[in-house]
């Protein structure tokens, strides 16, 4: 049903005939214009008004300035992925390809390898991620049975002049740190600002 | 004895069995799969898994189904409510002192104590006592490591050391649970089929050291073939990778396994053959066409067999035809003997075919598997060759070119250095006034020929081969051939149509039939009927 709604909704903006004012051209021009304008001279004053500290946030001024400025990101957001140590600092990862398996991008390569040390029978001689592929649906921390990999580094400008450069290697993930966690203060100003 | 046969009823389906079966054969007979680790039908029975308890009417109490001889009017139930409950009490017993250190198990996967997990598990530990701690990743052999806390003593491993290879390697020491599998002191379980323990471990305790993390079986496909490492053309499973080829090391064969067949192999393969595929994907391959005293480019199969050609024809206008001997390899397929008789014989009227070689001093048949002849196809090749070659014998073939009357040689997939030292092949072939090889290895007797053409090891191409008792078995084509390789017959089909001589169909089942009219032992057999009988994969594990 909501298909065929769909549908025909679209089928009716297709239809859809200009009225005589609008034929005309050049009133629809200078409104336009106005549009234009109003957002102009409404963002260049307010965040005058914004950089000198005299107001911190308002309506016509939604644009956040990245990179100086940035959004502050929900506590449960999948971010770029980082493995987890163990207390002795051997990556907690055995190599049992699960996440691998898991996922629908194929963008985890695990090689495994005889573990270095006594308690350590099997462990990723190189594990990379292709960060061009990934997808960030998660599956790859949901499917850990070691809890060795998450994606809670806060950082989500991922960038490479090449697609190798995509890809980050076992040392780069291990050297990732998880982001800071937030005071209850920012958290309550989070919640306030994302229910605004 | 009554009867020679008993009927019984099982899961309300009524089957008839030979008298004497018992009812886990009965059940599979039906398709029906009673979960059991410790019982295997080439083994003697030990019935101390009891994990293929079922309900029995008039029984008292649950019966294992692998030691219970099926009678007359039997009513057998293996899915009611007792044997469920019975068979998830049994596997929470086996899981008391598993570690579940599947991540890092290579079984995980084919692991039955995963799958009968799935089906009949308990899924909430009742348990509270710590795990009785035992030895972990211990090597018990050069092929074989051991974990003894993943063994749930089902002692399959220790009858087929004392009764398939009887060796009697291995045994089950301590009690209660400290009972710990292990070899005898000071002896290691190196027979020549250690390997099928690894394949007879229903659990992860037994691994193979040579698969070891090379890659996750839930990543590798399997197709059905025939072992090429001697005579007996064991029939085996291939398992390859075609897709994450990061894991084993960038090969796409990852390993063999034995694939059940009671004419030829049982349950078992050696390790001999086991471990064969090593060579089949190895850094020798050779994957361009070849000139070696070339530039070392690749000239492409049309420009190099259009030299070949020239230079064939203008020794034979020279030299005479009499100065050419093949030497066929015992390990082509039956196809691709017929095919090079009807290039060489028929063809180009080459009379000197040999493929015949002593087996070494240390090859001797043993009264299991292992065949002291190590071409998979000997036999078929005393049937093509045999009636009209005037020189069988390998040693004949070199004994000629030392005394100078043969110049030439075409070498047909066979490394001759083995047998005869690689001092002496490379002497005699620099005597030599065209020298031809194609197949699928550089070894010392390719290098010292003049034209190389690749091609494919028996995993890349179909046909079919004959065992020394004379059965013809049917091989696929498992993965593409490597680089610029093409099977045998194709290779020869372009030889031949260079030549300009009979053209050759590359197509192995038409060329069967055309072998089928002409040879004897051949006769009546069809390759339809041969794919037929190369027997798929078995849905039911042993």
């Amino acid at each position: 049903m909501a298909v065929q709604n769909i549908i025909k909704v679209a089928a009716r903006r297709r239809e859809a005939t200009l009225g005589f004012w609008e034929r005309v051209y050049i009133f629809e021009v200078v409104r336009g214009l106005w549009i234009t304008t109003e957002h102009f001279v409404g963002n260049l004053y307010y965040h005058i008004l914004k950089l000198f500290g005299i107001i911190k946030v308002h309506p016509l001024t939604p644009t956040i300035q990245y990179p100086e400025e940035q959004r502050t990101l929900a506590p449960r957001l999948r971010t770029l992925h980082r493995l987890v140590r163990r207390e002795d600092g051997s990556p907690r990862c055995v190599a049992c390809m699960m996440c691998e398996t898991v996922c629908p991008a194929l963008c985890i390569k695990i090689v495994a390898a005889e573990g270095d040390k006594p308690q350590i029978e099997k462990r990723p001689k190189s594990f990379d991620i292709d960060m061009g592929r990934c997808i960030f649906c998660g599956y790859c921390v949901e499917a850990c049975p070691e809890d060795a990999i998450r994606m809670d580094t806060g950082i989500l400008d991922i960038a490479a002049y090449s697609r190798e450069g995509m890809v980050l290697d076992i040392d780069t993930l291990l050297s990732l740190q998880p982001a800071q966690r937030r005071t209850d203060k920012e958290v309550d100003e989070l919640q306030r600002r994302l229910l605004q | 004895m009554g009867s020679a046969t008993v009927k019984l009823t099982i899961d309300g389906r009524e089957v008839e069995v030979p008298s004497g079966t018992r009812v886990i054969e009965a059940a599979k007979k039906l398709g029906i799969e009673i979960p059991h680790y410790c019982y295997h039908p080439a083994l003697s029975i030990a019935g101390s898994c009891r994990m293929c308890l079922v309900e029995i009417e008039k029984f008292p109490k649950p019966a294992i189904s692998c030691h219970t001889v099926a009678a007359d009017g039997m009513v057998v139930h293996t899915d009611s409510g007792v044997a469920k409950q019975a068979r998830a009490a049994m596997l929470e017993f086996l899981l008391a002192n598993h570690p579940l250190d599947c991540p890092i198990c290579d079984q995980a996967g084919e692991c039955k104590l995963q799958q009968y997990y799935m089906t009949v598990g308990q899924y909430d530990s009742a348990l509270l006592d710590n795990k009785v701690k035992k030895s972990k990743a211990k090597i018990i052999g050069p092929h074989v490591m051991l974990d003894s806390e993943r063994c749930i003593l089902c002692s399959r491993c220790v009858r087929f050391t004392d009764e398939i290879s009887k060796s009697h390697e291995l045994g089950i020491f301590n009690r209660g649970d400290h009972s710990e599998l292990s070899n005898y002191p000071g002896m290691s379980l190196d027979n020549p089929y250690s390997g099928n323990v690894v394949d007879i471990c229903p659990v992860g305790a037994l691994t193979d050291r040579d698969f070891r993390f090379k890659v996750r079986v839930w990543y590798l496909d399997s197709a059905p073939s025939i072992c090429h490492g001697c005579a007996r053309g064991c029939n085996i499973r291939v398992d390859y990778l075609t897709r994450r080829l990061h894991h084993n090391d960038g090969k796409r064969i990852a390993r063999f396994k034995p694939r059940f067949n009671p004419e030829v192999n049982g349950h078992w393969i050696c390790d001999a053959g086991r471990y064969s595929y090593k060579t089949l994907e190895d850094e020798d391959r050779l994957y361009n066409p070849r000139v070696t005293d070339g530039n070392g480019d690749n000239p492409g199969w049309n420009a190099i067999t259009g030299r070949i050609a020239d230079a064939l024809s203008s020794h034979i206008s020279e030299y005479g035809v009499g100065s050419v001997a093949v030497i066929a390899s015992a390990s082509m397929t039956n196809e691709e003997m017929w095919a090079a008789r009807q290039l060489f014989y028929d063809g180009l009227k080459i009379e000197k075919i040999a493929w015949r070689i002593p087996p070494g001093p240390d090859d001797i048949d043993d009264d299991l598997l292992i065949r002291a002849d190590k071409n998979a196809n000997t036999f078929g090749a005393e049937q093509i060759f045999g009636p009209m070659t005037h020189a069988a014998d390998v040693q004949q073939v070199l004994d000629k070119i030392a005394e100078g009357k043969i110049k030439a040689w075409i070498v047909l997939d066979r490394d001759l250095s083995p047998a005869f030292g690689e001092e002496k092949i490379r002497k005699l072939t620099g005597g030599l006034k065209f020298s031809l090889y194609a197949g699928s290895h550089l070894h010392a007797t390719s290098r010292s020929c003049r034209f190389l053409l690749p091609t494919a090891v028996f995993t890349e191409k179909e046909g079919t081969i004959t065992n020394f008792s004379g059965r013809v078995q049917y091989f696929p084509l498992v993965v593409p051939p490597l680089g610029d390789a093409l099977p045998m017959l194709e290779a020869l089909s372009r030889l031949s149509a260079a030549l300009k001589l009979e053209p050759i169909s590359t197509d192995p089942g038409a060329v069967f039939t055309a072998l089928a009219g002409d040879i004897a032992h051949f006769k009546g057999t069809s390759y339809a009927e041969l794919i037929k009988r190369w027997a798929p994969i078995s849905k039911i594990p042993s």
